[in-house]
């Protein structure tokens, strides 16, 4: 087998010891650390193995869709202060998001670790779909877990999961959305942990989760900096992506970090607005706590309690965000911001009708950010948005909104 | 390389425990299940009837080592606006009623309060120290300086997929005892507590001299009995907790605390080593 070339500045980084300043950590029960040790040792071991990298790379040729395009939306970016807007495609990928790098590339780690069972959480369902397809691709076992609240919002990526093997459970008690999912998923893995393998799907979590999730969606960036080095000739002056828990943000902004010319903007879920308390945005009001496994930023009460989040995205409704961002934003390297459901909505249908794209809600958001960055630097920025999934899956929530169905059917 | 025992902790109790020749009883209630006020009535009942040590529960949004039974009460405590500074009310109760109460706390609970405020003011109210489900002691290099400097146990839990070098990691860092689960899983009852409950209080025991007590699927009197035969003591959670669910008044509720609590009490007594 051939080894993909690395060009310089592209290799994975060294493997740490899962502290981002202040922030990660393995905040687990003593039952999972040796299932996590198990785990660093195989995804450092695969990293530097190029049967692994050589098996990932056909993969993500021949199953993924890699390299992802990147598109030009011109007639989106004239709202944008005129700016050049370059989107990354990740909604064009197999399974319709960038879930499935991660996904593909922990389904064979859980192969190479004799593990013959996976499980996961999904939110608005994403990462579940791209965890049962790997699942089938690979013939292993597969249970979703995921909130009653999103598995009625997203009713077709239940069907979806179903279709492809998985078995789907409902999570019923809190507030039956992701963080619920992962309390459940985390609550099978401890039972099961012998012989299954957690396939999370975000850069939080204990380590080595937010490192190894980070450094299988690094290949976003990787691509994206050459392809918009290839068309303009130049870097862009601001990467945005939406932020949940933050992988397809950490996914892009990772292979810029070095380039100090480059902004970081990540878009977290704004809600209703912060005065109205259900928001997802945990940069502009949260502090540092720790939740499944990380400390990060934590939208909690005065005694430590979760708060609970919201979000018109099922995506991005989660009260904690992956610690590496946690970090990127108290050293000043990234910014966030937030854009509600309003503003996020509005983005959703301008790139609907302007290019022709319909965007993931939580890519939406990404949208909305540019929107705003675009008319503060004006007509001589170049802005690349990562548009992390495609938005079939939200044409029910988008329908309500718009008033596009009839009463009796919405 | 045991670590001075505290006079707060529970070191005297189970030092008498294993001089009677038997394990101890550790009982578990949540703070706010029914009530603040219930949830303390229960844990002094526990007492009442026989348990050595009680296990005092603060209930969290997200408690991921906990099964259904334990979620319920928690959910239903902070539905019932229970804080966790309810913790020190019960923690002075039980004190108050002859036998040291522990507290079993997730970790950012106690880190919201600030990990060194927090033991002040457990110690200030009688508590004998944490078991914190989701710290190890990795991650605890705060809570051990706290809980040196205010004179609190600490207890760590070990597992049956701990390897001897993790073992000898948690144990040496535990003061009190080590809190052995007794299978890979969440809190609950359970029909057999397995054999490799008693592989790993053996193997925990040639790595350290501290008592190791068992938690996790303990709800029988027969099931306290067994463990007693190779354990330090015997921790009862959910079945404890279900005594209050499935009464339809605290009164009742209390009964049956009590009754159970007596025949858990014989059965840590008939498990002689």
């Amino acid at each position: 087998m051939t080894q993909p070339s690395t060009a310089p500045g592209e290799e994975t980084p060294a493997a740490t010891t899962g502290r981002f300043g202040p922030f990660g950590g393995r905040y687990v029960p003593e039952a999972l650390i040796p299932a996590l040790e198990e785990l660093d040792e195989a995804r450092q071991k695969a990293m530097v193995d190029p049967d692994f990298l050589a098996e990932l790379d056909r993969l993500h040729r021949t199953y993924t869709g890699r390299p992802s395009i990147i598109t030009e939306v011109p007639r989106f970016a004239a709202h944008a202060g005129g700016a050049r807007v370059i989107l990354k495609r990740e909604d064009l990928n197999h399974t319709g998001s960038h879930k499935i790098n991660n996904v593909l590339a922990q389904a064979l780690l859980t192969v190479r670790m004799g593990k013959r069972r996976v499980i996961a959480e999904t939110g608005a369902g994403q990462h579940g779909v791209a965890t049962a397809t790997a699942a089938a691709l690979m013939g292993l076992e597969c249970t979703i877990y995921m909130g009653k609240v999103d598995t009625e919002r997203q009713a077709l990526n239940v069907a979806r999961m179903k279709m492809l093997g998985a078995q789907v459970v409902p999570v019923e008690h809190g507030s039956a959305t992701l963080k619920d999912a992962i309390n459940e998923a985390l609550r099978d893995w401890v039972t099961n942990v012998e012989t299954t393998h957690y396939l999370l799907g975000t850069v939080t979590g204990p380590h080595p989760f937010p490192e190894m999730v980070r450094d299988f969606h690094r290949i976003i960036g990787v691509e994206a900096r050459a392809q918009v080095l290839d068309l303009t000739g130049r870097l862009p002056d601001a990467v945005i992506a939406c932020v949940g828990g933050g992988s397809n943000a950490m996914g892009i902004f990772h292979r810029f970090v070095p380039d100090a010319g480059v902004r970081l903007i990540g878009i977290e879920a704004g809600g209703e607005g912060i005065p109205s308390g259900r928001h997802a945005a945990r940069f502009a009001t949260a502090s540092p706590g720790v939740l499944h496994g990380a400390m990060s930023y934590l939208m909690q009460d005065e005694d430590g309690q979760t708060v609970e989040s919201h979000s018109i995205s099922a995506g991005l409704d989660y009260p904690s965000v992956g610690p590496e961002h946690a970090w990127l934003r108290d050293t000043g390297r990234a910014e966030y911001r937030y854009a509600t459901d309003e503003q996020v909505m509005e983005a959703f249908a301008l790139l609907c009708r302007t290019e022709g794209i319909i965007p993931a809600l939580e890519s939406a958001h990404a949208l909305a950010g540019a929107l705003e960055v675009g008319r503060e630097l004006g007509p001589d920025a170049l802005l690349l948005v990562n548009l992390s999934g495609r938005g079939d899956k939200d044409m029910h929530t988008a329908a309500r909104y718009f008033g596009l169905l009839d009463e009796d059917e919405s | 390389m045991t670590a001075p025992t505290s006079p707060l902790g529970v070191a005297g109790v189970l030092d008498t425990c294993r001089a009677e020749g038997r394990a101890a009883l550790i009982g578990y209630l949540p703070v706010g299940y029914p009530t603040v006020e219930g949830s303390i009535a229960a844990m002094v009942a526990m007492v009442e009837a026989g348990v050595d040590i009680v296990e005092v529960g603060v209930p969290y949004s997200d408690p991921l080592m906990d099964g259904p039974v334990i979620q319920h009460a928690a959910a239903t405590a902070l539905a019932g606006g229970t804080r966790v500074a309810d913790t020190f009310a019960a923690t002075k109760a039980v004190r108050a009623a002859g036998v040291p109460p522990l507290v079993m706390s997730y970790w950012n609970l106690v880190l919201r309060s600030g990990v060194d405020a927090y033991a002040a003011r457990l110690a200030a109210a009688g508590g004998a120290g944490l078991i914190t489900p989701d710290l190890i002691p990795d991650e605890a290099d705060d809570w051990i300086a706290a809980s040196e400097r205010h004179g609190l146990d600490r207890v760590f839990l070990v597992a049956p997929s701990s390897t001897d070098e993790r073992l000898t990691r948690v144990t040496s860092a535990c003061r009190g005892f080590v809190y052995a689960a007794s299978t890979m899983g969440v809190t609950g009852a359970r029909d057999t507590v397995g054999g490799g409950a008693e592989h790993l209080v053996r193997r925990t025991r040639a790595v350290t001299d501290l008592p190791v007590c068992v938690g996790l699927g303990v709800s029988t009197r027969a099931q306290a009995a067994q463990v007693a035969g190779f354990a330090d003591g015997v921790i009862v959670g959910s079945a404890l907790v279900r005594c209050l669910i499935q009464a339809r008044e605290l009164d009742e509720g209390l009964e049956a605390l009590r009754l159970l609590t007596a025949e858990l009490a014989a059965g840590v007594r008939e498990g002689r080593r």
